[in-house]
């Protein structure tokens, strides 16, 4: 499955993801003023399954995870970037949000088609036909992904343990 | 081959005997502190769902610092979510406005060196200034955390930031951080453990230090460490912490850096950062002239005792410049009232300084007290970002308090040295 991409430069921080100012607001009203300081368009723009490209350091900042989160809730399918603030990193992949270090993402332009393989750690641009090379997460976090992040995936673990303890 | 101090507290932690950098392993965390944005309103719902409580609640600290002062509906009930919280899940650690988190921990004793904790705070780093590993995380991956007493990391390299000589006068560790966002970048820290040494450094008190630990969040850092010594000791002994007296929690000689930077304290000069990121710092000579309509001397990085007094020390006997607004927000009720007894808030109000809570305040955003459209504001807090501390069109440099004070006296961004 592929989506659009949505490409933003580096340092992308958590306070333009997730603004201060709504903070205290239901996350889905939040949603709506993702990005909003940089690109005013964004949440009214991305669709279900679009891809969020950028480059350097992408989530830095705040612990805040409404920045990942807002993201999927606007039906990101996944994000790429040359690196990540890691705090951001960890908060997506534990709300189930697709996340792939890829060095090489300034190949990417706004509104190519592309699809991320997250097992295989790479990212195919269909629009020009090539393929970029990714890290991939290691097994145990895409086990988590698989889950649909920690919560599932420790409501699993807990109910295992439940049952050979009980 | 040695291991670093990241390294001995992380195989600690994890129960191995050994840790080399870019194992994952899993750690038993000593501590894991809270606040009531990430908090309770957050977590509460994850662990009903789990139908579990918190693992251990004498390892947990709970401190109110984000929705302070509740002016509104949303943020009362924010509130209230958390004291709820803390007495159903029988936290005694529990702090409700009494100032900052990452302030609050270690005045209150809990911190001692070679401790494992997490905070649900970016700038939980903090608490790597008392020789503890201690990070940041978001609300989901704490509630793991509450709920097993567990957390997953990829052992760290350390990067070694060696400050030698001796900062001049009017010179702090805010602008030694502001220089080292603008040379090593905001994701120059990598994600790894930034560990801070040199005679620079151990000359600090001990909130001075802990503004380099909690800045290694701008870094990029995952962690923020200087190893315990006896002004660690003497202020957490202070604080009521049971500290040993075990030299253990230090660094082995031969253990692998792989970054090691080296930096002249002697040459520092102040240092602002021009909107929108700290990492836009130069000297303060590059911005002197620029005028400033608040001046804000807040936050956990800019508003501990220790900075209120290199506040103080710029505007005792002086007045912030007409059409300036000087705000100060102390970053602890205790720090509070210790600048008040010895006369360095006095210095401050007598100035035009008007009081906000103690609390994250313009520094989060969160709340009322936000700058307007167009406004030029010189701050000590760590982040400038777009739209963090007010209107998008608000523009934020960042200094130290002796450079906030400086410049509210004079109506325009000032170098501190020729006010003190």
């Amino acid at each position: 499955m592929s989506g659009r991409a949505f490409v933003f430069g580096d340092n992308i921080d958590t306070d333009v993801l997730a603004p201060g100012k709504y903070m205290k607001a239901p996350v889905e009203e939040l949603a709506r003023h993702c990005m909003e300081a940089i690109a005013p368009d964004f949440a009214q723009t991305v669709r279900a399954g679009d891809v969020v490209v950028a480059g350097r350091n992408f989530g830095m900042g705040s612990s805040r995870e409404q920045a990942a989160q807002a993201l999927k809730i606007l039906g990101v399918s996944a994000v790429v970037a040359k690196s990540f603030g890691g705090i951001f990193l960890r908060n997506a992949l534990n709300l189930g949000l697709p996340v792939m270090v890829c060095p090489t993402t300034e190949q990417i332009r706004q509104d190519d088609r592309v699809a991320v393989d997250l097992v295989g750690g790479r990212v195919i641009n269909e629009t020009t036909a090539t393929t970029l090379a990714g890290e991939p997460l290691p097994g145990f976090l895409l086990d988590m992904l698989a889950d649909g992040g920690l919560v599932p995936h420790l409501e699993k673990r807990l109910a295992a343990k439940r049952e050979t303890s009980g | 081959m040695g291991m670093t101090l990241a390294e001995k507290i992380i195989a600690k932690a994890a129960g191995r005997p050994k840790v080399a950098p870019g194992e994952i392993v899993t750690c038993k965390v000593d501590l894991a502190m809270i606040h009531d944005s990430g908090g309770p309103r957050r977590v509460k719902p994850i662990l009903d769902r789990l139908d579990v409580g918190v693992w251990d609640p004498s390892k947990v600290v709970l401190i109110t610092d984000h929705y302070v002062p509740a002016t509104d509906d949303e943020s009362r009930n924010i509130q209230a979510i958390a004291r709820s919280f803390a007495a159903a899940q029988r936290i005694a650690n529990f702090y409700d406005q009494q100032g900052i988190c990452h302030v609050v921990l270690p005045e209150r004793g809990h911190l001692r060196p070679g401790m494992f904790a997490v905070g649900g705070d970016s700038h939980s780093p903090t608490g790597g200034a008392f020789g503890a590993y201690m990070f940041g995380v978001g609300a989901t991956e704490m509630a793991g955390v509450l709920a097993t007493g567990e957390i997953w990391l990829r052992v760290p390299e350390t990067i070694l930031i060696d400050w030698t000589g001796k900062l001049g006068a009017g010179v702090s560790s805010k602008d030694m951080m502001l220089l080292l966002c603008a040379k090593l970048g905001m994701d120059g820290g990598r994600y790894q453990a930034v560990q801070y040494a040199g005679d620079a450094v151990r000359a600090l008190p001990m909130q001075e230090r802990m503004t380099l630990a909690n800045m290694a969040a701008e870094l990029g850092g995952q962690a923020g460490l200087i190893e315990a010594d006896s002004i660690t000791k003497d202020f957490l002994r202070a604080a009521g912490a049971d500290v040993e007296d075990d030299e253990s929690w230090r660094g082995d000689a031969d253990a692998t850096m792989s970054e090691h930077h080296v930096f002249d304290a002697t040459a520092l000069e102040p240092q602002v950062a021009a909107p929108h990121s700290p990492a836009n710092a130069a000297p303060v000579s590059s911005h002197t002239g620029t005028r400033v309509d608040v001046a804000y001397i807040g936050a956990c990085t800019g508003a501990k005792l220790e900075d209120l007094r290199m506040a103080a020390s710029v505007l005792r006997g002086r007045k912030a410049a007409r059409g300036v607004e000087l705000l100060v927000a102390p970053a602890s009720l205790r720090d509070q009232e210790i600048a008040r007894r010895e006369g360095t808030l006095d210095v401050i109000l007598q100035a035009g300084g008007r009081l906000l809570a103690n609390a994250c305040g313009i520094c989060a955003g969160y709340g009322d007290e936000r700058f307007g459209e167009n406004v030029t504001a010189i701050s000590s807090t760590a982040r400038n970002f777009k739209g963090r501390m007010g209107a998008a069109t608000s523009n934020v440099y960042l200094g130290s308090p002796y450079t906030v004070a400086a410049s509210a006296v004079e109506g325009r961004i000032a170098d501190p040295r020729a006010h003190i």
